[in-house]
């Protein structure tokens, strides 16, 4: 028995500590959040009285609710096509023996590592809404006043001031972010391709498009589904670019779930501030448990 | 040495939990006396910069003067009238970390407070401080519930207040010194204004939106209808809302498209400052503004209220609050008292703009506006402001901004009347 323990004591003593973290500090807490989503708790008022799923129904019934779910869905789709697109893009440029790989590499790079907030700030002033053709035009700034002044004037628009689209528009700097990350992890994916195997496809006579199509793409399809993970997970727990874009957090316009939940826990309304915490978690899993099963799935093989 | 590492790492997790688990102790509950209070008192506020930063230093100074012994310390947090403030506020107050005293919007915005349990009874204190006798009876009114009062005013401010810009009004032919009298006319007068080329109307993001809805409301359906859409009085799917929504989509489409970029009050107020636009519907905090600014009343900018809403103060008061579980309560009380007095009201609106609460404050050497102000808000009829927490609580007004706010890009009148009377049926008691 004191020998069984000796072998196995030291581990639990080592993962204890975090056990006991994360366990406090995460699960209980979800566990919390998902009791309080299960009561009337609206006001300031404590009130512990159970409703049921009465408040997940009444929020998916709520079309401000509904609002926001589309607005997420918007703004995943065009944030990760966007940063798969332009990473690969990134990634394949700097794959071809050029001078300067690693100056572009480190430019490209380098957005990220501004936080969201920060950048938040300059693409306020960027995307303001004023076009030069309304009244008080003059005062027009941002990319409206560029795309004025290199003669695309007609290209001006609201940007984020739009209900059905403007999310769109939150998509770009978040784009302009994590593009950068995106071919990073597309340039590792390219380096781990060895060079026999391009040399074996040429020798029997691939094309320079079907040696991509078929020796190229397929190994890197972890890489793009990995990217795919993580960018969806962040768009969808995507609050602070938001909150520092747009002034205020009751915009309804670029209103998601996250800054939904956001104003109702300012509201005092704790319960449906919970249920919206759900409802993002559950989002979340949608997307990361499948790849964890995956790719545990991949490291018994 | 291995097992001493995870003996290490046992302790550090041990440490680690008490760590999380600490903190938040009791504090005993013992109210004392203003008199003898000593160490530091944290006052919690959202005046953290402009004129209403300058307004609390001046209120500090009279408060160090008064109580020597006892140290302020500003827990002030910046952002969005409060917001920002509030958020924070909330948490504390949650966790059972509540400052020693905090500024609230008087009226509905109190409510959740009080119905959270986190406020003291402050009657006594009115009693032993004769305050009752010294605010005006419409506030003190507002302030009580149940009988009982919760804080005390500092400041009271207007929020139906136009600001213009003189010499746009002039180049518009439109004489600065008559107001129109009642929307339609004012609505004349955009018109004109935009035949200029200048922005008729000025307005900023989702609060200021609801400030002007507010106005609009106020001025179409008269005190009665307006009160009534706090107490159920008023059908808010009634013939007469719609006239008023529709006034202000009309009012809407004189404003800067770039509205929900500016980030408060004051870039739309600088609007008017800059001729960039001729009017802007804004609080009377504005007055400290256009003071800071060097902009002078009558020749640079002129004010009046919103057309329609002449003899009706649309009010607000800023008021401080005991915490139930404060650390030092006998602080707070002298914080209080200085709050309440006349020597302190005077040194701190006279910087901030507003008027004071207390009737009995010297404002012989105020502006020309507060003295217009002070002398409206003792004839005026006086309505509570729905945008800042004054005629419903937080909750409600949250939803009738996101509707507000949602309204400004769909113009859909119907959609707002009905999410409108949705969230009133909601909240109504």
């Amino acid at each position: 028995m004191l020998k069984r323990a000796k072998t196995w004591g030291p581990s639990v003593l080592l993962l204890a500590p975090t056990i006991i973290l994360v366990g406090v500090f995460v699960y209980w807490l979800i566990i919390e959040n998902f009791r309080v989503s299960l009561t009337n708790q609206h006001t300031a008022k404590p009130s512990n009285k159970y409703v049921g799923f009465e408040n997940y129904t009444n929020l998916l019934a709520d079309p401000n609710f509904q609002h926001s779910l589309w607005n997420l869905l918007i703004l995943t789709v065009v944030f990760l096509g966007g940063t798969l697109i332009f990473g690969f893009l990134w990634a394949w440029i700097l794959e071809q023996p050029a001078k300067g790989e690693g100056f572009f590499r480190s430019v490209y790079l380098f957005p990220m590592s501004v936080s969201f907030i920060a950048s938040g700030v300059v693409w306020r002033w960027l995307l303001s809404s004023l076009q030069t053709s309304q009244p008080g035009g003059e005062r027009t700034t941002g990319l409206n006043r560029l795309l004025d002044s290199v003669g695309l004037g007609a290209l001006q628009n609201d940007w984020w001031s739009n209900p059905t689209w403007g999310i769109a528009a939150i998509a770009v700097p978040a784009i302009w972010q994590l593009s950068g990350y995106v071919m990073a992890l597309f340039l590792a994916g390219f380096r781990g391709i060895p060079d026999e195997l391009r040399e074996a496809a040429r020798i029997d006579g691939c094309t320079e498009w079907k040696l991509y199509r078929h020796v190229i793409f397929p190994q890197l399809s972890p890489v793009m589904l990995s990217a795919v993970i993580i960018i969806g997970h962040m768009s969808l727990k995507l609050f602070d670019l938001i909150r520092a874009i747009v002034p205020d957090a009751n915009t309804y316009d670029v209103q998601v779930p996250a800054t939904m939940m956001w104003v109702k826990y300012i509201g005092s309304d704790y319960a449906d501030a919970a249920a919206i915490g759900t409802i993002l978690l559950v989002l979340v899993a949608l997307v990361v448990i499948p790849y964890l099963w995956y790719t545990s799935r991949m490291e018994k093989r | 040495m291995r097992r001493r590492l995870s003996l290490l790492a046992g302790v550090a997790a041990l440490g680690l939990t008490l760590a999380g688990c600490g903190g938040g102790g009791d504090t005993p509950s013992d109210n004392g006396n203003a008199k003898d209070a000593t160490g530091k008192v944290g006052v919690f506020t959202w005046w953290a910069d402009g004129s209403e930063k300058a307004g609390l230093d001046a209120l500090v100074g009279v408060f160090n003067k008064d109580f020597p012994n006892v140290t302020f310390d500003n827990l002030a947090v910046a952002g969005g009238a409060g917001s920002q403030a509030k958020s924070v506020l909330a948490a504390q107050l949650k966790a059972g970390n509540p400052p020693d005293s905090f500024q609230a919007h008087a009226g509905a915005e109190l409510q959740d407070y009080i119905d959270a349990d986190q406020l003291e009874d402050l009657s006594s204190f009115y009693k032993d401080n004769d305050l009752s006798s010294q605010f005006p009876k419409d506030l003190v009114d507002r302030l009580t519930v149940d009988g009982k009062i919760y804080s005390v005013p500092s400041n009271i401010h207007r929020a139906n207040v136009v600001w213009a810009n003189v010499e746009v009004l002039k180049k518009a032919g439109i004489d600065p010194e008559k107001p129109a009298e009642n929307l339609d006319g004012w609505f004349a007068d955009m018109d004109k204004i935009k035949a200029t080329g200048v922005i008729p109307l000025a307005v900023a993001g989702s609060w200021t939106q609801v400030q002007l809805f507010e106005n609009v409301l106020l001025s179409s359906l008269g005190v009665d209808g307006y009160n009534g859409l706090w107490d159920g009085k008023t059908d808010w799917k009634s013939a007469e809302v719609t006239t008023a929504i529709k006034a202000y989509e009309k009012a809407l489409s004189y404003t800067n498209t770039d509205r929900d970029s500016l980030s408060d009050w004051a870039p739309a107020t600088q609007l008017v400052q800059d001729g960039a636009a001729a009017y802007n519907v804004m609080g009377d905090w504005a007055e400290a503004k256009f003071a800071q600014d060097g902009d002078k009343s009558g020749v640079d900018y002129t004010y009046f209220p919103t057309p329609g809403t002449a003899g009706v103060f649309d009010f607000l008061a800023d008021s401080f609050t005991l915490p139930k579980g404060a650390p030092n309560p006998a602080g707070a009380k002298a914080w209080l008292t200085t709050i309440g007095s006349a020597e302190g009201q005077t040194a701190f609106n006279k910087v901030k703009g507003s008027i004071p609460a207390n009737t009995t404050a010297k404002t012989d050497d105020f502006s020309e506006y507060q003295k217009s102000a002070i002398k409206d808000f003792s004839q005026d009829k006086i309505v509570s402001s729905l945008a800042h927490g004054a005629a419903v609580p937080v909750a409600w007004l949250n939803d009738l901004s996101t509707a507000v706010s949602k309204f400004g890009g769909d113009k859909n009148v119907d959609g707002l009347q009905s999410s409108a009377a949705a969230i009133a049926a909601k909240f109504a008691k």
